[in-house]
Parts: structure tokens; C-alpha cells; sequence
């Protein structure tokens, strides 16, 4: 009995492959398995490769596998792009119509899922064939597929349900009698806990939702559209909006009025989008606006990698603007991350008053895993230093002179006041301005103020900038952020078994970047491996850049589009020892 | 609180940048007479501005004022209405600002429909960076960026809203305050998008476009006989007619909605007014998408 596996799927885009993958993960996720889905496709709608590889386990892992046990084959082309990754005697379903040729080392059931679908009733429902045939491989319970497609269909009416019931029923006994069920491949039966399965970018929404955002100006790009395509379902409920503008110019700008207007904005976007938006995340630090920017990482420069795995906006998000503003930039690498750093991300916005980044990358945001509920009681809303109108009324009462917006302190924060507030009326601007917010180029005046902005931040460690997990006293750390967490804590894993004690460092906030604890954290190691996708190193650039320091520091950098997998980084370290 | 308002109830103690005779202090002036004669209260009003001489205007009224970056006055004007809708909202800008930089916002301001007044002081060149030629500067217009004459046709930016199916559509002239005051008006008090492209001379860059060459090519609309602004036929023919140079109440079309009130679920307290704390039911429902 295995404790996991992996299946995959493959066809041309546009054929099903998406919907085939989400239903056999979602039915897995209900059985109380720990689900991972991982899809990879093209920048275009119909024909191309795609494919949707998932692993099921026993205990959570947070990527792919290396290998692929079972796949499922809709066409040659996904045999001849995939079956090399299939391990010995894995089994290769494929749909009998195309006369399916597969390599010696796969065991290939040629399957008539088109003819097995057309029968009963739509060639369209090859899919659930398939997912029947799985279910046998695999030693599943047929009910596994059953319920799901009831659930499914059952607004479409009893006959279509038992349609798809009986293909998933025929797809099974083809295999059954075709002797493909083998005890080797089935799976240890889950324990039914009732989890969540979901993509980053939902996570991401629902924390923005649950932290009380209300305005979102978004221009769709991937892989960051399902975060407004989400929103714009549920904003009604809660009266909030998202706006589709004309670029992201204008949802950056856009976003910045709404926050000045007293509302909690934020908009969602990827490198080329983030680059657009960088005079105007200026002007949100000029003016101590409130404002947050996700940026779903991809493949970049210019148009890039839209589809693929990357983590080169570091700096772009961390240094990008022109002249010097506070700025807070996030890193989240889980589904529960995504949605508790999106709260956090509104506080910290409120509270210092600067834009924040959320960077996620295209694995986070878009594949599909098993996450624990969230708990919205652990989402506080604190919107910071606010002139409410009954604090304007007792203390200004004469209303003489404009509020003191940019009111100099030592922490660096002034309260704001919001446009509609009586006795708070002043002025914003992104010139240089004085503490009620009029234009001043004064000497004195531009020191206090650049100071003001840039001690806000001076100094601060966030709590959780960081998670270390394994060896005390490491013959290797393993520095990583993002999706990476899954193949660096794997790669851990067969390290100790190969009796090399490793430690895994995720970080998780980049700016203000954490030296002291970064530092602390690697300190026991005897090397470091910093683990990115990108060419340059910029993580460990950073960390020359901020002097955190250690003698032994490699890079294992992987910049063409696919997400690492954990025997790459096994091996790149087991080589060094 | 205060209950009757007056123009001084507007003005800051300020003194505007603005060259002696620009024809931007007659637009500030008339934005105060506008707001004061429609009662409005300082606090209630904000004023959203661009980059460039006239860009400088939200810092010179008694009101809230943002001034941003070049060209995306629209965008944080628009974003700032919807997390307040209660706040009469007005953008202010130059035509470099509006019809060069910005002129994509101002296309899909004009398409999105949202209940704020956009005000553009037209002077046909670059004054703040020192007399470059502007979008609406004429062919053959010289300039330090057309020592030759320009070579590109201008903007003609009555044409450009029509074209884009504006809802409500004025010009006004620096000299004629009157007028502009109760352009103005009728553009804050219009349920939706609505330009007022004001002819502001610059007296220091701009020797073509001068008070006299508008006082003498501007076909005013009030005196038209018959002029029907409820007809967007007749609105395009004449601008067309005009080449742009005509003031007074172009068109306006008062059988939309504005953008807000088409929002789903959109409420009529103000974001910014509202409890952010998510109902857990409503969260609890959500949650079981995911199961």
C-alpha cells in the first residue's frame, strides 16, 4: 500500500485536462488526503501541451514529486512529453482512439475512454472514464468520483448524473478486467478530515476580504487575474468594489485614491504590471499613503515567462521606484500564509502608513493544495493612527489653520484624517511638503520630512520574518522563500537520511529585511545553500547587501520556468559533501 | 457647524505660483463661487490634481486637495470617490496633463461614467517645463519642441469626450467668469462624468493662443439661438463646425446611471464609513467553496 503517489494528466490545452485534474484532486481532498496540484500550460486558450500533476499523501508535502506513478494520456503527445518521468512499471491510461504507443519501462492500458464517454452519451465525458480508471489503478473506492460528479451535476438534472456516474462506473471495470488494478498502486485509505483545497490567489483573496478591503483597481494579467475574478463574485456581499481599469497605471493610482479616501484599497498584479505602477508607489510613500500591491511573480523580463515559475521581482519590489521610500515587502509560501499576510499586510499599511508588496510566484499562486480552514477570529483589523472627527472637534475647535497631516514625531507616524472629515481639511502632495502637507523645498524642512518617512521603518525586525525548521548545529542550511518550501523541506528530509543534519530557512518578510534574526538563524550552519528562481542570486544579493554574513554561502539558482523539485536541490547539496 | 457658506470659506492663505494674468486664477476663483453658491462645505469637497501650473490648484482652495502624479489625476480621483461617495469630487489638470499623459484615463473616465467633475485648464501649451508644445497645441503652432512648427495635428479635446460618448460636456474661457461659474455648477451637480475644458491662457509661453485670439475665435453657445445641448448631432457638428473653439454648455445627456450606482451590492454609506469586520457567516459560506 503506498502512503503517496502521483498522477498525472496531459493533453492539448482546452480539452478537458484542467477540469479532469481538478476533480480527481478535489474528490482525493475530501477523502482527507493532502492534495497537491501543480498545472502546467501555455499563454494560449485552445491547443499546446497542459498538464495538471497530482500528488496525494498521507502527510502534507508542499510540491510536486520527481516522478509520476500513474499518467493519464489524452493524446501521444503527452506520452511522448511525459512518460519519461514515469517511473518503472508505472501505468500509462490512454484513450484507445489515437492507438496509444508508450516506452518498455511503463506499463500502457490503452483505454477506450472516447468510445466507453460516447455511449454513454457525450464524447465530453471521457473524462470521468478516465477518472474511473484511475479509481481502479489506484484501488480507490468507485464512490470517490460518484459523489463528486452527483454534487457536480446534479442541477443538471438525474439523467446527466447517471450519465456521468456510469461512465466513471465503465472507465473502472475496464480496468479492473483488464487487470490494471494492482495491489502495488493502491493508495492507504486517508482518514476523512475535512480540509480546504486551493490555489494561492484564493488565499489571497479571502485574506483581503476577511482584512476588510473594499476598493480593488486591477488590470487582469497571469498569473494574478483569479485574485479580482474572485473578488468580483463576493465584493457584493460586503459592498465593496473592483474595478477592471484601463492598465495598471491607473489601478495603482486608483488604489492610492480610494486609500486616501479612507477605504482599505489594494491591487493585484505581475511583473510587468508591478513595473508600470512604480512612479505611483512612489507617490503612496511620498504622501504616507496606505496602499497594498500584490505581485504574482512569473517569468520575467519583459513579456517572459507569463505561464512559468520565477522569483526575480525582488529587487524590483523591494528597491523599485524612483528616490527613497519605506516600503514593506511580504513573502508568503503557503495557501494559510497567503490568507494571514494579506492581513497583516493591510495593518502594517495602516499602521506605517507606506505601500506593502505581497510577493507571491506563479507555483504559489496557482497551484492547488490542501490548506487547513482559516480562522477568521485571528484576522485583527487596526487601521492605525486615524484623526476620528470627534478627536478633531475637541482638539482644533477653532478649525483656524489647516491639520497637520505630516505632524513630525518620533516615531515618524502622524495620524491621518480623512477627506469628508470636518477639521481635518489639508493638503497631499508628491512634492516635498511641510507638516500640513504644502509643497516646501526648504532645506530643513526636506530633512525632517526624508527622515520622517525613512525612520518609520528604521531599525524594525517584523515578528515571523522568517521560520527555521530542522537540525540544530546543520552540516547545511538551506535559505529559500516562496513555493520553494516544499522541495527545500523534502530535500531536508532525504539529506538527514542520508546522514547530513540540514536546517530549513524560509523567509518570509524582505523588507525591512530581517539581518539580525537571518543571521542568527544560519549562524550554527557550516554552509548555506540559498535556493531561488532566478539567474542573478538576488536573495543572496540581499543578504551581502544588508551584511548578513557567512563563510560558506552557495547558490542554487534555476531560472527556466519549472518549479524546483526536490531531487535537484537533494543533489546539489549531497555534492557538496 | 456651519450652515451658510461664502466664497472666502474656500480660500487658503495661499498665494498661487501662477504668473501675474494666467488664466488659471479665474478657474480657482470659479470653483470657490461654484462651491460656495452650491453651498457646499469645504470638508466635503476634494480636489484632485495632475502635474503642471495648473496642477497646483488643489493646494490654493480651502478644501481637501491631493495632488499626485502627471497624468492620473482621473485614476486617484476615481479611487477616492468610491471609497467616499458622499464627497463631491472634482479633478483638475492641465491639457498636457488631461489630453497628453493622462488621456487614456480620460477616455475610460469618460466610459466608466463616475460621479465626479473633471476640470482642464487648456492653455494649447507645456508652461511649468517652459513653453514645449502641448496635444492641443494647433499644426504649425512653434514652440522650443517645434522650433519648425508642429508637425502633429492637435487634440480637440470637445471632440475627443464626444467621441468617447460624455455625458456631460462644457468649455468655459478665462474671461468669461459667469459663465465658467455656472458651467461649473451644472457640471458638479451632473449625476455623472463631467469635463469642463477651460481656454486659460498662458501670457508668458503662449504668444498665439492669447485672450485676444480666443475673445475673437470662440463661438460662445449661450448666444446661439436654438442651440440644442441635448443633441449629440448638433454637439459634434458644431465642435466640428468650431474646430473645438466654442464655450457654453456643449451637451449633456441626463438619462444615465453614473458608474456607483450600477455597482453590485454597492452601498450607500461610504466605504470609509463602513464596519470592515467581515460577517463570519458570510465567511464561513465562502470557506465551503473550497471544501
Amino acid at each position: 500500500m503506498l502512503e503517496q503517489l502521483s498522477w498525472k494528466v496531459g493533453g492539448q490545452q482546452g480539452e478537458g485536462v484542467e477540469s479532469t485534474g481538478e476533480t480527481f484532486a478535489v474528490a482525493l481532498n475530501r477523502r482527507g488526503y493532502y492534495v497537491y496540484s501543480f498545472r502546467q500550460f501555455s499563454s494560449r486558450i485552445k491547443g499546446g501541451h497542459s498538464n495538471d500533476k497530482v500528488r496525494v499523501s498521507l502527510k502534507q508535502y508542499r510540491t510536486s514529486t520527481d516522478y509520476t506513478d500513474v499518467l493519464l494520456a489524452f493524446d501521444q503527445d503527452t506520452i511522448d512529453l511525459e512518460a519519461g518521468e514515469v517511473r518503472t512499471n508505472g501505468i500509462v491510461i490512454a484513450d484507445e482512439k489515437f492507438n496509444p504507443t508508450a516506452p518498455d519501462h511503463v506499463r500502457l492500458f490503452a483505454v477506450p475512454l472516447t468510445s466507453i464517454a460516447e455511449e454513454c452519451g457525450s464524447a465530453i465525458m471521457k473524462n470521468m472514464v478516465s477518472l474511473g480508471a484511475s479509481a481502479a489503478v489506484l484501488g480507490l473506492p468507485i464512490e470517490t468520483f460518484t459523489e463528486v460528479a452527483e454534487e457536480r451535476f446534479h442541477r443538471k438534472g438525474q439523467k446527466v448524473v447517471d450519465q456521468n456516474t456510469e461512465a466513471i462506473r465503465r472507465g473502472y471495470e475496464f480496468i479492473k478486467e483488464a487487470g490494471g488494478a494492482d495491489p502495488s498502486f493502491a493508495l492507504k485509505s486517508a482518514d476523512g478530515t475535512h480540509r480546504l483545497f486551493m490555489m494561492g490567489n484564493d488565499a489571497l483573496a479571502l485574506g483581503a476580504l476577511a482584512a476588510g478591503a473594499r476598493v480593488m483597481p486591477a488590470y487582469p494579467i497571469t498569473p494574478a487575474s483569479d485574485v479580482m475574478e474572485y473578488l468580483i463574485k463576493k465584493f457584493p456581499k460586503v459592498g465593496g468594489v473592483v474595478v477592471q481599469t484601463e492598465d495598471e497605471i491607473a489601478a495603482m493610482n486608483m488604489t492610492i485614491g480610494a486609500a486616501y479616501g479612507g477605504a482599505r484599497a489594494f491591487t493585484a498584479t505581475s511583473g510587468p504590471g508591478l513595473a508600470l505602477m512604480m512612479e505611483a508607489i512612489g507617490l503612496a510613500g511620498m504622501t504616507e499613503t496606505p496602499a497594498v500591491i500584490i505581485d504574482t511573480q512569473r517569468g520575467g523580463p519583459s513579456t517572459g515567462l507569463p505561464t512559468k515559475q520565477e522569483q526575480s521581482d525582488l529587487f524590483a519590489g523591494m528597491f523599485g521606484t524612483h528616490g527613497e521610500i519605506p516600503k514593506i515587502v511580504l513573502f508568503p509560501a503557503t495557501p494559510e500564509e497567503c490568507f494571514y499576510s494579506m492581513g497583516e499586510a493591510f495593518n502594517l499599511a495602516d499602521h506605517y502608513q507606506c505601500p506593502v508588496i505581497v510577493l507571491t510566484d506563479l507555483q504559489l499562486s496557482l497551484s492547488k493544495q490542501t490548506t487547513e480552514p482559516f480562522e477568521l477570529e485571528k484576522v485583527i483589523i487596526d487601521r492605525g493612527s486615524i484623526a476620528t472627527p470627534d478627536m478633531l472637534a475637541k482638539e482644533r475647535p477653532d478649525h483656524g489653520e489647516e491639520f497637520k497631516r505630516y505632524l513630525l514625531t518620533e516615531t515618524g507616524i502622524s495620524p491621518r484624517a480623512f477627506p469628508g472629515t470636518q477639521g481635518g481639511i489639508h493638503k497631499v502632495t508628491g512634492v516635498e511638503h511641510s507638516e500640513n502637507g504644502r509643497p516646501n523645498e526648504a532645506v530643513l524642512n526636506r530633512t525632517n520630512m526624508m527622515d520622517k518617512r525613512l525612520h518609520k521603518l528604521e531599525g524594525v525586525e517584523l515578528a515571523g520574518s522568517l521560520v527555521r525548521t530542522g537540525d540544530n548545529n546543520p552540516q547545511v542550511a538551506i535559505l529559500g522563500m516562496g513555493a520553494n518550501i516544499g522541495a527545500i523541506d523534502e530535500a531536508c528530509e532525504r539529506l538527514r537520511e542520508d546522514g547530513i543534519t540540514a536546517a530549513h530557512v524560509h523567509l518570509h518578510t524582505l523588507l525591512p529585511f530581517p539581518v539580525q534574526t537571518l543571521q542568527q538563524s544560519l549562524a550554527d550552519a557550516e554552509r548555506v545553500v540559498v535556493v531561488e528562481n532566478n539567474a542573478t542570486g538576488q536573495l543572496r544579493h540581499l543578504m551581502s547587501h544588508f551584511g548578513v554574513e557567512h563563510p560558506q554561502v552557495s547558490s542554487f539558482l534555476k531560472y527556466d520556468g519549472s518549479a524546483f523539485l526536490p531531487i535537484e536541490i537533494h543533489h546539489f547539496v549531497k555534492g557538496m559533501f | 457647524m456651519t450652515t451658510t457658506v461664502t466664497v472666502k470659506d474656500f480660500r487658503n492663505d495661499v498665494r498661487p505660483n501662477w504668473c501675474p494674468g494666467c488664466g488659471d486664477f479665474s478657474v480657482q476663483a470659479s470653483i470657490q463661487r461654484a462651491l460656495a453658491s452650491l453651498g457646499k462645505q469645504p470638508h466635503e469637497v476634494a480636489v484632485i490634481s495632475g502635474i503642471g501650473c495648473s496642477g497646483r490648484i488643489s493646494g490654493y482652495i480651502n478644501t481637501y486637495g491631493f495632488h499626485g502624479v502627471h497624468g492620473r489625476a482621473l485614476p486617484a480621483a476615481q479611487g477616492l470617490k468610491l471609497a467616499n461617495r458622499d464627497l463631491t469630487v472634482i479633478a483638475a489638470g492641465g491639457d498636457g496633463d488631461g489630453f497628453g499623459i493622462g488621456l487614456n484615463h480620460f477616455m475610460h473616465s469618460v466610459r466608466r461614467n463616475m460621479d465626479i467633475t473633471y476640470i482642464v485648464m487648456d492653455n494649447h501649451i507645456y508652461g511649468l517645463t517652459k513653453g514645449q508644445h502641448s496635444p492641443t497645441s494647433a499644426h504649425g503652432f512653434t514652440a522650443k519642441t517645434a522650433p519648425a512648427g508642429n508637425i502633429e495635428n492637435a487634440v480637440v479635446p470637445a471632440q475627443i469626450a464626444l467621441g468617447a460618448d460624455i455625458g456631460f460636456l462644457a468649455q468655459g474661457f478665462s474671461s468669461d467668469v459667469n459663465q465658467l461659474v455656472s458651467l461649473i455648477e451644472q457640471a458638479i451637480q451632473y449625476k455623472g462624468f463631467a469635463l469642463v475644458n477651460v481656454f486659460s491662457p498662458c501670457v508668458t509661453y503662449n504668444k498665439v493662443n492669447t485672450y485676444d485670439f480666443f475673445r475673437e475665435n470662440i463661438v460662445n453657445l449661450d448666444k446661439v439661438d436654438g442651440y440644442d445641448p441635448t443633441s449629440r448631432m448638433e454637439a459634434m457638428k458644431t465642435v466640428i463646425e468650431t474646430q473645438g473653439l466654442c464655450t457654453g454648455l456643449i451637451y449633456r445627456d441626463d438619462h444615465r446611471q453614473d458608474y456607483e450606482d450600477q455597482i453590485p451590492g454597492y452601498q450607500t454609506t461610504p466605504i470609509a464609513q463602513q464596519d470592515l469586520q467581515l460577517n463570519p457567516e458570510i465567511f464561513a459560506e465562502t470557506l465551503k467553496e473550497f471544501a
